[in-house]
């Protein structure tokens, strides 16, 4: 598979790449000569374009005390052979310049500038900040080894650069990073002309922890509970997700019992979440009743969690070679299981019901919104935001791991791209996620729920990965000599999706962009991290 | 119309009834820490263990190493059970949640070893001591229940500042406005800007970028104002410490009145703080603010 590849690439632009050694079956490294790196923007197209690559993230790593050099990682996912195509290019130490991909590939832009802001690589041509606010000195670079965690950086002069629309009758409205509602900090500059909004701009990095460099160093068993609190929502998978690359980068065999667990519990999190969000839009478009349904019937299942996990969030159960407990070992809780499921599946689709029968929601919800499919693909949307717009990538089923390669499901897809469309997709993965609990209720296997570790092998990376209920959650690690973490890399789905919401107010009106936000449900903090 | 009607009469009321009844957490569950210092030994494969810096251990000063003292910080703790795995003969985690207090001096529980003459550390002497948990669900219920009561005249405003949490805390913020926790009942709204609040309530170990807009919106809020820290990070920073993305905790920006501890803390643990800080709110805050 990987040989097919290789020969393909070698063919078109000779032998210019290296493939480095990986225990990982689907993980192929190549690394690109320092003489073609003018060629990067061209392989990248071609990827792409020819080979049905989907670009799933851009990481930069300082190897200079390794190899002397940066890496830019650029991640292709190979859907058609369940492979993982990672382009490895080197990046002199002093110039710190790369090609930037952007004209071909305007999903990668904003993982260029997040590496222009952390590492100091310019991508030429140069592009705005991001990932850090403009008091933040110029030539100080957070992710480069020699930046000591706890330093405390000085702020300097500075002010954000907002696009701005010019006309008559043009206004803007701030928004925040401090919002009206129980949401995350992040600024919204709305251009409107009247009502509909023209322009959005946005201002994110607020939530920024510096968790990617709080890791390096950590053991990585400790670095599960940092996992879990990369994105409260979606603590699970991302805690999954950490394990999953911990786990191929030493080769670990789970057991099938933490494999139908953990299936079980990601599955409990797309439930919780996806209805809070459906109770969200509700409420947003002024329907209070089934909007108080659908959040009574999400703290159901957060207490379900409670009752399976012992936290609310499900955290604490991640751990690296499976799970730490049982989730069904005694009677109350099969029962609690047994019953929420039930009555869950019931009270669910009584609130559907009320949904699709009141034709004022309805005429909120549709046409509202829309974010087009072929913006959709040229800004490398994904998740339920990306299914809502006809782009059909689900990683459960495009590179299976868990107890999903053994499991009966289909990808839920929708066209239309509206508000609608995006409840819609949660809807019906809602459904999809019960059936898919009921399989799983039906897998007894008596396995230990841990697989025995071995002290750590050094000096390996791998990508862990996952389809969370918001969409895609990739990280890509780096195990040091130590044992420890050199590098991790997290990219939580609302990193490539924010661009979609910018995109997907234009031209509807402000009251609208509360509900036009709540069917996005992005993360601040995961994409700030 | 018809549907709503029929769907509302057959659920019900499924409002709870704390603080009158508190819902107990069910097994499993992981609640405060505690550590049987006649078992302990302070070898320190807890503190060890432990992710953020909840629990150390460390030679009472650098000339007495015949000493130790081990250190519990509720304030830290991320409640993941780590430290009972790493030393289940001495630490037990357990059902108690309702832990915010007015103090943070009073999430601290510190006790000294002595090296005893086999070489094993002993444990010697109390040197601060967390309150113990409340008696009893009902009885602080009922407590509770009364001071509301006192209090019911005044109608409390919260206004809730994210200042760079993960999002679990805003999870079990938002969750108190579900039918099930319905904090509107004892007259506290969330409202939309600080200028309409009285409580700020806040979580997050206050990143670099919130920093300024943390002060902005505590300036912003009329006196008498509270400040309630939700969470380990708005604590003390919790697992992302202090670094130079992270302030490491609210009070190190603005006056903290009231630290709840969890990560996140459940429903009923915030609706306890909140709760508690509005007993002081009259007592002392209006006297000293402006």
């Amino acid at each position: 598979m990987k040989q097919k590849y290789i020969q393909l690439l070698r063919t078109t632009w000779g032998n210019i790449f290296t493939e480095e050694i990986t225990p990982v079956a689907n993980e192929l490294y190549l690394t690109l000569e320092s003489g073609a790196l003018s060629k990067l923007p061209e392989i990248c197209s071609v990827l792409v374009k020819a080979l049905k690559a989907h670009f799933v993230m851009l990481l930069a790593n300082d190897e200079r005390e390794l190899h002397g050099k940066f890496f830019i990682y650029y991640v292709f996912s190979m859907t058609a052979d369940n492979l993982f195509l990672i382009l490895r290019v080197p990046v002199d130490a002093r110039e710190r310049e790369v090609p930037s991909i952007t004209a071909s590939l305007d999903s990668a832009t904003w993982f260029e500038r997040e590496v222009q802001d952390w590492f100091g690589i310019v991508p030429f041509p140069n592009i705005g900040k991001l990932a850090v606010h403009p008091d933040w000195p110029e030539d100080v670079y957070p992710m480069v080894k020699e930046f000591d965690l706890k330093r405390s950086v000085r702020r300097v002069k500075g002010s954000f650069d907002f696009k701005h629309v010019a006309g008559e009758g043009v206004f803007e409205i701030p928004v925040g990073p401090v919002h009206a509602g129980v949401i995350e900090p992040g600024h919204f500059r709305f251009s409107v002309a009247g009502e509909p909004i023209v322009n959005l701009d946005v201002q994110l990095f607020y939530a920024h922890k510096g968790t990617e460099k709080i890791a390096e160093g950590m053991n990585p068993h400790r670095a599960v509970f940092l996992a879990e609190r990369i994105s409260g929502d979606s603590s699970f998978s991302h805690a999954v997700a950490f394990c999953h690359a911990i786990e191929r980068t030493q080769q670990i065999e789970i057991p099938q019992r933490a494999l139908v667990i953990r299936t079980a519990l990601l599955e409990l999190e797309r439930i919780s979440n996806h209805i809070g969000d459906i109770g969200g839009v509700l409420l947003d478009v002024g329907f209070s009743i089934a909007a108080s349904r659908a959040f009574y019937l999400k703290e159901k299942f957060m207490h379900l969690n409670e009752i399976l996990t012992g936290s609310r969030l499900l955290r604490g159960m991640a751990a690296i070679g499976g799970v730490r407990r049982h989730i069904e070992d005694t009677l109350a809780k099969r029962e609690a299981m047994q019953e929420t499921l039930k009555d869950g599946q019931e009270a669910f689709e009584e609130l559907v019901d009320l949904l699709m029968s009141s034709s004022t929601v309805l005429d909120r919800l549709e046409s509202t919104g829309v974010l087009a499919h072929k913006d959709a693909y040229r800004l490398g949307i994904i998740g339920i935001a990306g299914r809502a717009s006809g782009i059909d990538r689900d990683l459960r089923r495009d590179h299976p791991h868990c107890a999903y390669p053994y499991l009966k499901f289909h990808s839920v897809l929708c066209n239309e791209g509206d508000v609608f469309a995006r409840v819609n997709v949660r809807i019906d993965e809602v459904r999809e996620s019960f059936r898919l609990l009921e399989q799983l209720r039906r897998q007894h296997v008596d396995e230990p729920i841990k697989a025995t570790l071995q002290s750590p092998a050094p000096d390996r990376c791998a990508l862990g990965y996952f389809e969370g209920w918001r969409g895609e959650i990739v990280h890509w690690v780096m195990i040091g000599k130590d044992g420890n973490i050199f590098r991790w890399k997290i990219t939580d789905p609302s990193f490539h999706n924010w661009r979609g919401l910018k995109l997907a107010v234009r031209h509807n009106i402000v009251p609208d962009f509360p509900v036009i936000n709540k069917s996005f449900n992005l993360s601040y903090s995961g994409n700030d991290r | 119309m018809f549907k709503i009607l029929k769907q509302s009469i057959r659920t019900g009321i499924v409002t709870n009834s704390f603080p009158a009844v508190i819902g107990d957490p069910p097994d499993g569950f992981r609640g405060k820490p505690i550590i049987d210092y006649a078992r302990c030994t302070a070898c320190d494969k807890c503190a060890e263990a432990c992710p953020t810096t909840a629990i150390t251990v460390e030679a009472k000063a650098p000339a007495e190493s015949n000493q130790k003292i081990l250190s519990l910080n509720y304030g830290d703790c991320i409640f993941c059970g780590e430290c009972e795995v790493a030393c289940p003969e001495a630490i037990r985690l357990t059902e108690d949640f309702q832990l915010a207090t007015t103090e943070k001096s009073e999430l601290l529980s510190q006790a000294c070893f002595k090296e005893s003459k086999t070489g094993y550390f002993e444990f010697s002497e109390v040197v601060a001591q967390a309150p113990p948990a409340q008696q009893s669900a009902e009885e602080i219920g009922a407590a509770l229940k009364e001071k509301i009561d006192k209090l019911f005249g005044r109608s409390l405003h919260i206004r809730e500042v994210d200042a760079g949490s993960c999002n679990g805390c805003e999870v079990e913020i938002t969750a108190l406005s579900n039918p099930v926790y319905d904090i509107e009942r004892f007259g506290i709204h969330f409202v939309a800007s600080p200028r309409h609040a009285d409580m700020l309530l806040v979580t997050g170990p206050v990143t670099r970028n919130m920093e300024i807009a943390l002060r902005q919106t505590y300036e912003a809020t009329p006196g008498p104002k509270i400040v309630v820290a939700v969470g380990a990070c708005a604590i003390g920073g919790g697992i992302f410490g202090k670094s130079y993305a992270s302030c490491g905790g609210v009070d190190t920006v603005v006056p903290v009145d009231v630290y709840i501890p969890g990560c996140p803390p459940r429903p009923e643990a915030l609706l306890h703080g909140i709760l508690l800080a509005i007993d002081r709110y009259p007592a002392d805050r209006l006297s000293t603010e402006e």
